[in-house]
């Protein structure tokens, strides 16, 4: 069971009354690419924002590469670890954002190199270079110093992909990547994420994009009030739904 | 439905459209009202320098005397130092109140209640008299005379470090509530512990909102410091109260306090101009933020315009 990069066991999570995640599994192992999809308010972002404890949660298990994340155990309680102690798994898991989160007063080398030095304390030669390599990487070597207002939604996210990969994650976590973006430039960031994916990251992806699901994914997990409804290879779950839930959803979206 | 014969082909007559100007309105009120003013002032400035009741030759003798120069030394180093005390525990009162630790909140709260809930000059004036109270403090193996430690300086320095630390409190706090929640999440999931996320990523956005009321706030407290004449802080008023005192040109040495304090005032709001454009960087298109500053001056005095174009 430890070679499993996400393990989720009956993860419950409530926002005051709001039931918002009701026994949640999943699995993912490594190298393998998870969508998740499902309605808004249906608990998917939230699922992935616990995987690197974002939010906490208020039962279940949750582990990444077989550690718990944002808690110890101890007896029957789960015990929520220090800041210092949840940073220093955290620091192992990237994840990209919906409105991207740049930092607006740092270039794109500076939001890229920023994490490794003060965090990692990588050498400062040795971030920049990776750095570099990493935004040659997206696509934007030549817009290392601009920063982030003179980039477009579609360049933000290629530098936002870049600077979680700049911690060297074992896991990248995608909180609707590109619902924020253009339609011209949604293109351009999912090409970033099929190469990730091809080079083996492991990724689990909350997502709008069921072509990218269809094409990338290993798995796809279809989530509806707080609960995974179906999972599922792509062609099981987005092909011949099982369930009527999964149904009447992908009937609106496709 | 009187606009229709205006939309009709024949208004423009023969007139091709690339010959066709735009002329913004013209604000015909803002240029006389602004020559009626000019020639106001003129007369006042007038009335005053050709006043026989102030000595000008007054003013100009004590306006580089060594008295009036050693208080306004002092007075800047009140003021730096102050605003040195006020910044530096301001940010850590607005830290403490936005923990998520109930106990730092409420010592953070009681904090503003009582150094903002006081008037300066009372708060200067029980520093100075500490003494009363306690006539020795430190701990019981090294006590010292309170009235040594606490020089009409010191207590200068605590009772307007102190009350702007409480001011200072809150534009930080404005200034950390202004920068997006997402910014902090980007942060956390990059593994930055609080105080590393706060200090390279949340103060320096927050800054282009805390600059402007800093600015100000330097400015009030050049101006504060001149409470403390009330205990013998030697700071500039002090020192021209005291030549005033004795050769009774009470108008002559207040008008050169009055020139200082306006060089002062007038240096911290060019400094404030640079800070701000510093802070500013990433927050506009083209990196660096609009228009230099005599230009912006400029700008702000042509008639017909409506407040700076700077970010």
């Amino acid at each position: 069971m430890t070679s499993l990069m996400v393990e989720a066991h009956a993860v419950r999570k409530h926002f005051g009354h709001f039931h918002a995640l009701k026994g949640v599994d999943l699995e993912v192992e490594p190298r393998q690419v998870v969508c998740l999809i499902g309605p808004s308010g249906s608990g998917k972002s939230t699922l992935l924002r616990c995987i690197n404890h974002l939010e906490n949660i208020d039962g279940g298990i949750l582990k990444v590469d077989g550690e718990l994340v944002g808690y110890r155990l101890h007896g029957d309680k789960l015990y929520e670890l220090k800041d210092r102690e949840v940073c220093k798994r955290r620091a192992e898991i990237g994840m990209v954002f919906q409105r991207f989160n740049l930092f607006p007063h740092l270039t794109a080398l500076e939001n890229v190199i920023e994490a490794p030095i003060r965090v990692k304390k990588e050498p400062k030669k040795t971030a920049i270079e990776h750095g570099r390599a990493l935004l040659e990487r997206v696509g934007l070597a030549e817009k290392a110093k601009n920063y982030p207002s003179q980039l477009s939604g579609g360049q933000q996210q290629r530098v936002a992909i870049a600077r979680a990969l700049a911690m060297r994650p074992k896991l990248m976590l995608f909180d609707e990547p590109t619902s924020a973006l253009d339609p011209e430039l949604v293109g351009e960031v999912l090409d970033v994420m099929r190469g990730l994916a091809s080079d083996g990251m492991t990724m689990v992806v909350v997502t709008h994009e069921m072509g990218f699901a269809r094409g990338v994914a290993d798995h796809v997990a279809f989530m509806d009030e707080g609960v995974i409804v179906e999972a599922g290879s792509p062609a099981e779950v987005l092909g011949s739904p099982k369930h009527e839930r999964t149904h009447a959803f992908l009937s609106k979206v496709l | 439905m009187s606009t229709a014969s205006h939309t009709g082909p024949g208004v423009f007559d023969a007139r091709p459209p690339e010959a066709l100007t735009a002329v913004p309105v013209r604000h015909w009120g803002q240029r006389v009202s602004a020559v009626v003013l000019i020639g106001l002032l003129g007369l006042f400035v007038w009335t005053v320098a050709s006043n026989k009741n102030i000595h000008w030759s007054i003013v100009g003798d004590y306006l580089f005397d060594g008295g009036i120069l050693g208080g306004l030394v002092t007075t800047v180093e009140l003021t730096l130092l102050a605003m040195a005390i006020g910044i530096a525990l301001g940010v850590v009162v607005a830290v403490m109140r936005l923990s998520t630790n109930p106990v730092l909140k409420w010592v953070s709260l009681g904090f503003v209640w009582l150094f903002r809930g006081t008037p300066v000059l009372v708060q200067l004036i029980i520093w100075f008299n500490l003494a009363v109270i306690f006539p020795h403090i430190g701990p019981s193996f090294f006590q010292a005379d309170t009235n040594v430690v606490i020089t009409s300086f010191v207590a200068a320095l605590l009772g307007l470090g102190l009350n702007e630390a409480a001011y200072m409190s809150e534009i930080v706090r404005a200034g950390i509530l202004s920068v997006d929640p997402g910014q902090t999440e980007a942060a956390h999931a990059l593994g930055m512990p609080r105080t590393l996320m706060m200090r390279r990523i949340v103060l320096p956005q927050a800054m282009r909102i805390i600059i402007p009321p800093t600015g100000n706030e330097t400015i009030t407290m050049l101006k504060t410091t001149s409470l403390v004449a009330v205990i013998a802080a030697n700071d500039l008023l002090t020192r021209a109260q005291a030549i005033y005192s004795s050769n009774y040109a009470i108008i002559e040495l207040l008008l050169v306090a009055s020139f200082w304090y306006l060089l002062l005032t007038s240096v911290a709001s060019v400094f404030q101009y640079f800070l701000e454009r510093r802070f500013a960087r990433g927050f506009t298109r083209h990196g660096t933020s609009g228009p230099g500053l005599a230009q912006r001056v400029l700008g702000n005095l042509r008639p017909g315009r409506v407040g700076g174009g700077g970010a």
